[in-house]
Formats: structure tokens, C-alpha cells, sequence
């Protein structure tokens, strides 16, 4: 399992410097520790953290937005209509629920679709492993550099260590 | 009636008359009409026009206040646009950026899409923004408390909301000319 302030400070490496978000259960550990470096600005919905990590990039920033997959629906139109067409990238680490079928009714969809989604919204995406993790952040970066869009870090449970072990 | 009885004043009137005030400030300008109408009176390159993601305005300024806390950052948006992104009122209100200048031009109508009805004729915008921890906000109508309330705000420390009841007037104006992603770099290129 990789430790959530080594994954903190792995994002920091790769020149994140602005986060935000909606916490979910699976991104807990992150986001304590994005609290504890005085790092995070919550946000209210998942669109309007896109929204602000798009202001901050044109202000200079390296932006990332935390969500649960959910926030990935509400976020669609503004990753859509504002990233994509002015190409302000971003990172999005987003929380896998529902993977293989097994979690709460509400995730089941979502969980089973995500990677077709994400393909859809032609948003290029990784699911992070420990055993890949140092390549995972490399390829995001790079793709972030070179594709200006957002592009997705996809987290499964028990992957990075979160407030409930 | 529709709007407010005895608005007289159009919004890009208002709106020329806060550009005027304006120098070197970043100016994010909600989609629809505002970005039109803005192009059209003063296109410069500190303005970031939305040309889609409806609602998203304020957020975009706040990132953009987080990341420059030096510069005094201006919305000009849309009573339309604040009801559909009214989370960003508590957002706002909670952070406290000093340096958030949130003007709202408030006709009562989806303008670009033909006059349709919003509910800010009793929903009164600023009121909310007061509530959710905004430090200063009005509410004006003439053309010389939009110019006194505008001057002022650009004195004092925010988040600050000035809600500028106009009417549902409409320039006569065609899309925005420039690629978003023009639009972006210049922009980014002006607030270095």
C-alpha cells in the first residue's frame, strides 16, 4: 500500500502545486494530508473544482482535482465545454467506487462504466498500482504537458492508505 | 413586471461604464451575451471570455484570486449564472479572497437563449451572497451608484458582490471572435 504522504509528496515532485476537490472514503488519506500541508481548497461539486483548478492554471498553477467517480458526471459539461475547448489541462485523481461490482447500489453504474466514460470524454486515464506507481505519475505528467486536457488518475480501494486502514 | 420597475439602464451600459474603471485587472466575463457584449465595448487581453460551461464563472475567478492573491479580480456575471453555480457564493464566502470582486448583472431573464424567466425577481442574489459570508454587498440600479459602489470596491478588501438590476437590452453583437484556446493564452499571457 502506498502511503498517502508519500503519494502527496510524489504529486508535489511532479510540480502540482493547487489542489482541489470533494473527498471520498478511498481519497481520506490524501486529502488529510493535503489538510495537514495547508495544500487543499474544498470545493462544493466536482464542476466547480474543475472550474477553479481551470483559474488557477491561467494563473500559473499545476492543478489537481480530487473526486469519487460520481463528481466525474456532474463535472462532464465544464470538463468539456471549458478544459477541453480552451486546453487547460488538469489532473484528476479520481476514486474508483464500484469497481468489480462491489459496493454500495449508488456506485455499481458508474463503477462498471468508468473506463468506457472515461474514453468517451476522451479524457486519457491510468489506474494507479503500487507496484507501477513511479511510471503511473511520470505518464501523467507527461501527458498532461503534452496534451493540454484533463487527464484522470484513476485510485482503487486499499491502493493508497486512507484515514480507516 | 418584468425587470425590476424603473431599470433603465442596459447591461452593457453598466458594463461600459465598469470598464471604464478598469485598468490591468483580470476580468473573467460569463458565456452568452456578456462575453459578446464585453468583446464589443473593450476587447482586452486581461478579459477571459466564457464561451460554454454555463455557471462556472465566479469558480474560475476564485482560482484564479487563489492563485494571484495580488491581483484584484472582477466577474462580470449573470443572475442566470449565479443561480445554476449558487454553491460558489458559499465557496467564496467561506475562503474570503480579499481580492474578489463578483459584479452580477441582473435582468430577471435567460437572455441568450430568448428571454426565458430565471427567479432572481425574488431571489435576491446579493442577499445570498451576504448570508454565505461575502464582506461587502450591494444592490444598485443608476448608473451613478454602479460608478460610487464599483470605486469603492475597488478600494476595499472583498469578497465583495455588486448586483447591477439592468434591463433585458441586448447590443447588437455576433459571437466571440477569438479560439478559446487563443483566448486562454492571451489572457494568461496578460496576468503573468
Amino acid at each position: 500500500m502506498i502511503e498517502s504522504d508519500a503519494f502527496v509528496q510524489a504529486l508535489q515532485d511532479i510540480g502540482v502545486d493547487f489542489f482541489t476537490g470533494v473527498p471520498d472514503s478511498i481519497l481520506g488519506g490524501i486529502i488529510a494530508e493535503l489538510m495537514a500541508r495547508r495544500l487543499y481548497t474544498p470545493a462544493v461539486r466536482e464542476d466547480e473544482a474543475v472550474a477553479m483548478a481551470a483559474g488557477a492554471y491561467m494563473a500559473g498553477k499545476v492543478p489537481a482535482v480530487l473526486m469519487q467517480n460520481s463528481g466525474l458526471g456532474t463535472s462532464l459539461n465544464t470538463l468539456i465545454s471549458l478544459n477541453y475547448i480552451y486546453q487547460q489541462p488538469c489532473i484528476l485523481i479520481v476514486s474508483w467506487r464500484g469497481q468489480g461490482g462491489k459496493d454500495a447500489p449508488e456506485h455499481l453504474v458508474m463503477g462498471e462504466v468508468m473506463p468506457q466514460f472515461l474514453e468517451t470524454m476522451k479524457i486519457p486515464h491510468r489506474t494507479l498500482t503500487e507496484k507501477t506507481a513511479i511510471d503511473d505519475l511520470k505518464w501523467v505528467a507527461e501527458t498532461f504537458m503534452k496534451k493540454r486536457i484533463p487527464v484522470a488518475l484513476n485510485i482503487t480501494k486499499g491502493v493508497v492508505k486512507g484515514l480507516h486502514p | 413586471m418584468r425587470p425590476e420597475q424603473g431599470t433603465m439602464q442596459s447591461r452593457a451600459m453598466a458594463m461600459a461604464a465598469l470598464l471604464e474603471l478598469l485598468t490591468d485587472q483580470p476580468v473573467i466575463i460569463c458565456n452568452g451575451f456578456p462575453s459578446r457584449e464585453a468583446q464589443k465595448i473593450a476587447d482586452r487581453p486581461t478579459h477571459f471570455y466564457m464561451i460554454g460551461s454555463m455557471g462556472s464563472a465566479a469558480a474560475i475567478g476564485l482560482g484564479v484570486a487563489l492563485a494571484k492573491p495580488k491581483k484584484q479580480v472582477v466577474i462580470f456575471d449573470g443572475d442566470g449564472n449565479v443561480l445554476m453555480g449558487m454553491g460558489t457564493l458559499a465557496t467564496v464566502g467561506a475562503l474570503k479572497p480579499k481580492n474578489f470582486i463578483h459584479v452580477v448583472f441582473d435582468n430577471e431573464v435567460y437572455g441568450t437563449t430568448g428571454n426565458q424567466p430565471t427567479i432572481s425577481n425574488v431571489v435576491p442574489l446579493e442577499k445570498v451572497a451576504k448570508a454565505a459570508g461575502y464582506v461587502n454587498v450591494e444592490r444598485v440600479r443608476e448608473r451613478e451608484d454602479l460608478v460610487y459602489e464599483f470605486k469603492d470596491m475597488l478600494k476595499k478588501g472583498g469578497p465583495s458582490m455588486l448586483l447591477v438590476k439592468v434591463n433585458e437590452m441586448v447590443e447588437d453583437v455576433g459571437r466571440v471572435m477569438l479560439d478559446p484556446p487563443d483566448i486562454m493564452k492571451r489572457f494568461m499571457k496578460a496576468i503573468e
